[in-house]
């Protein structure tokens, strides 16, 4: 029977083949809505998410806000270092300069730090070398460039050896960064170099360590919270004096926010489901009105109330699905075109969010079938067969 | 066919009231009316006269008020609406005025629809199907749409359809009311021969000129039946 009343439903689809499209437009509408929107929100947390991974490393950084009249000195970094579930530590002083070669110039971020820091924060050398002890014991005036600083000041990125001037005193170029093709740099933009601390410190005229990043030896979490107990102790006691960051509690925060964004996207989307399922009521309701006499002739030939109630149901469910089908067809095609056209991110379907379209246009195919079929199946066979459309 | 024959009809004081406008309408009242196995009947009667009730009532599209109705030794009384149409689906065919047939399917599927709300498999199913429109002689025509084919075949189709379930009775409403004479005797003709075959006929008109056709002649007037000739 269920054969035979998907076959009818075929046949009733498809001798109306505008009307029906026009029907499942709402649905394929709203599963495009859902399933795209979903992806993209998706797709795009994924990104960030393994960019911060990658670029995470998992260090700690500590920001220190009130020094309570007892700074926290280079030296100090090595009572934290020491600390078992401590890696490595850097400081990472820093301020803004204007970087010069010849005629170029560019307004540079210039970090203050110490060898620790090429580790800490996972960095990768395409020319030369990082800063070495030695820099920052000498105060040397070396520095380390990003490779888009180097670009865009020399124009190339083998620069080592060349001279320049930031902040108004001339530096030599010691060594130059990878390239930094990750999402997240590209979304920061910006120049950076990199100079001993003790360099970078008396030009800014911040002796102190205000700023540092820890590797974790181990465990981020015990890391954190040894690094915590340190800086407490350090800082008599007081939590506001520093504050402690670590790219997961970044990742977490991300997720969270961008799990209320697809939640709702998707909300929104489902209206729009929704409303298609209005629309199927709503031209089920004529259909069935208009195939009076039909249902008339069915009953009049042995079809019961249950036959002629599962006839509309699945011509209503197959509407809908047929439309959740063309729908996810057309989400595939946007989202290969969202991944060529974002060209970093690349966005598929998850098989979850194809089960939540199917599932919901089946629910909405049935719920709002349910009247009209009933209404169907309601017909009293001698006035049925009695009406003249 | 003599009276030996089994009943295949029985009714006995069947009443049925409408109200119309709040005003009563007697459309049966009291009728009493017996068709046995392989008769040939005709039910006449002019506009008003009860005639619809009465066949809707043998059709099983509506039951009686009152009085008791055995059609093939089932007694037809307090039946939901899915009994009834499982016993309109097994026990009668129907022939209508109208044709009635599904323009969206072929031929062959019409005759098909009463055997698929029978769960017949589809093999069986064609098969039936196949022999109902050969012995309404319309096996050339079984993948033509209805609007494909003249008045005269659409009927055959739907006398294919009636037939294909082998029912207990072929009721007919007015079968040659929209055809010309010449099909109209064509029509009649494929009736003498399914009546001769054995097929039970109760054919209901309102014209004296088809009803005599019958071998039996039944009239109805104001609710009542009386029987005319024999």
């Amino acid at each position: 029977m269920i054969v035979q009343s998907i076959k009818m439903a075929w046949e009733a689809i498809t001798s109306n083949k505008m009307r029906s499209f026009l029907t499942m437009l709402g649905i394929i509408i709203g599963v495009m809505a859902l399933v795209v929107l979903v992806s993209l929100v998706n797709g795009a947390t994924g990104a960030v998410t393994s960019e911060i991974t990658a670029l995470g490393n998992d260090m700690v950084t500590v920001n220190i806000r009130d020094d309570k009249g007892s700074p926290m000195r280079l030296e100090d970094l090595d009572e934290l270092a020491v600390l078992d579930a401590v890696g490595e530590a850097a400081p990472s002083g820093s301020m803004n300069a204007t970087a010069k070669f010849g005629y170029s110039d560019v307004t540079v971020s210039l970090y203050g730090t110490t060898p620790a820091y090429y580790n800490v924060q996972g960095l990768h050398m395409k020319y030369g070398r990082f800063l070495k002890t030695a820099d920052v014991e000498n105060a040397s005036y070396v520095t380390v460039l990003a490779y888009n600083t180097a670009e865009e000041l020399f124009g190339k990125a083998d620069v080592v050896g060349e001279q320049l001037t930031i902040g108004g005193r001339s530096f030599l170029v010691v060594g130059v960064l990878e390239e930094d093709t990750s999402l997240f740099a590209s979304m920061i933009g910006g120049y950076s170099a990199y100079a001993p601390f003790t360099v970078e410190s008396r030009m800014a005229d911040e002796p102190y360590v205000t700023a540092l990043s820890v590797s974790p030896g181990g465990n981020t979490d015990e890391t954190e919270s040894q690094v915590e107990s340190f800086m407490l102790a350090r800082f008599n006691q007081d939590e506001d004096a520093f504050r402690l960051m670590n790219m997961s509690s970044i990742s977490d925060a991300m997720s969270t926010v961008t799990g209320t964004l697809s939640l709702l996207l998707g909300g929104i989307a489902a209206i729009s489901l929704l409303v298609g399922g209005i629309g199927i009521m709503n031209i089920m309701l004529v259909s069935v009105t208009e195939r009076t006499k039909e249902i008339g002739i069915r009953k009049a030939i042995g079809a019961g109330k249950k036959s002629i109630m599962m006839q509309f149901l699945i011509e209503a469910l197959m509407v809908s699905l047929m439309g959740c089908l063309l729908g996810l067809a057309l989400s595939w095609l946007i989202l290969e075109v969202a991944t060529v056209i974002a060209k970093t991110i690349a966005f598929s379907m998850s098989i979850g969010v194809v089960l939540l379209a199917v599932g919901f246009s089946s629910i909405i195919g049935l719920i709002f079938g349910l009247y009209p079929a009933n209404k169907a199946a309601n017909k009293h066979p001698i006035e049925a067969l009695r009406y003249e459309g | 066919m003599s009276s030996e024959s089994r009943p295949i009809i029985t009714m006995t004081d069947i009443t049925k009231v409408y109200t119309v406008g709040g005003e009563e309408v007697r459309a049966l009242d009291g009728a009493n009316l017996t068709i046995r196995e392989g008769e040939f009947v005709s039910i006449i009667g002019p506009s008003g006269s009860g005639k619809s009730t009465l066949m809707n009532i043998i059709g099983c599209l509506d039951v009686a008020d009152s009085g008791e109705y055995i059609l093939d030794g089932q007694s037809i009384e307090q039946y939901s609406e899915e009994e009834l149409a499982r016993i309109r689906n097994k026990k009668i065919g129907f022939i209508f005025q109208n044709f009635n047939l599904l323009s969206r399917m072929s031929a062959l599927a019409n005759v098909e629809l009463p055997l698929i709300y029978q769960r017949i498999h589809m093999g069986d199913r064609r098969e039936q199907a196949a022999q109902a429109l050969a012995r309404v002689g319309l096996t050339d025509r079984s993948n033509h749409k209805p609007t494909e084919l003249s008045g005269g075949q659409q009927q055959r189709v739907a006398i294919a359809r009636a037939l294909a379930t082998n029912p207990a009775i072929l009721l007919a409403d007015e079968p040659t009311g929209n055809l010309d004479s010449k099909t109209g005797e064509d029509i009649l003709a494929l009736f003498h021969e399914l009546h001769r075959a054995g097929n039970t006929i109760v054919l209901i008109t309102h014209d004296p000129k088809i009803a005599s056709q019958a071998q039996r002649r039944i009239n109805i007037m104001d609710g009542r039946v009386t029987e005319v000739g024999a």
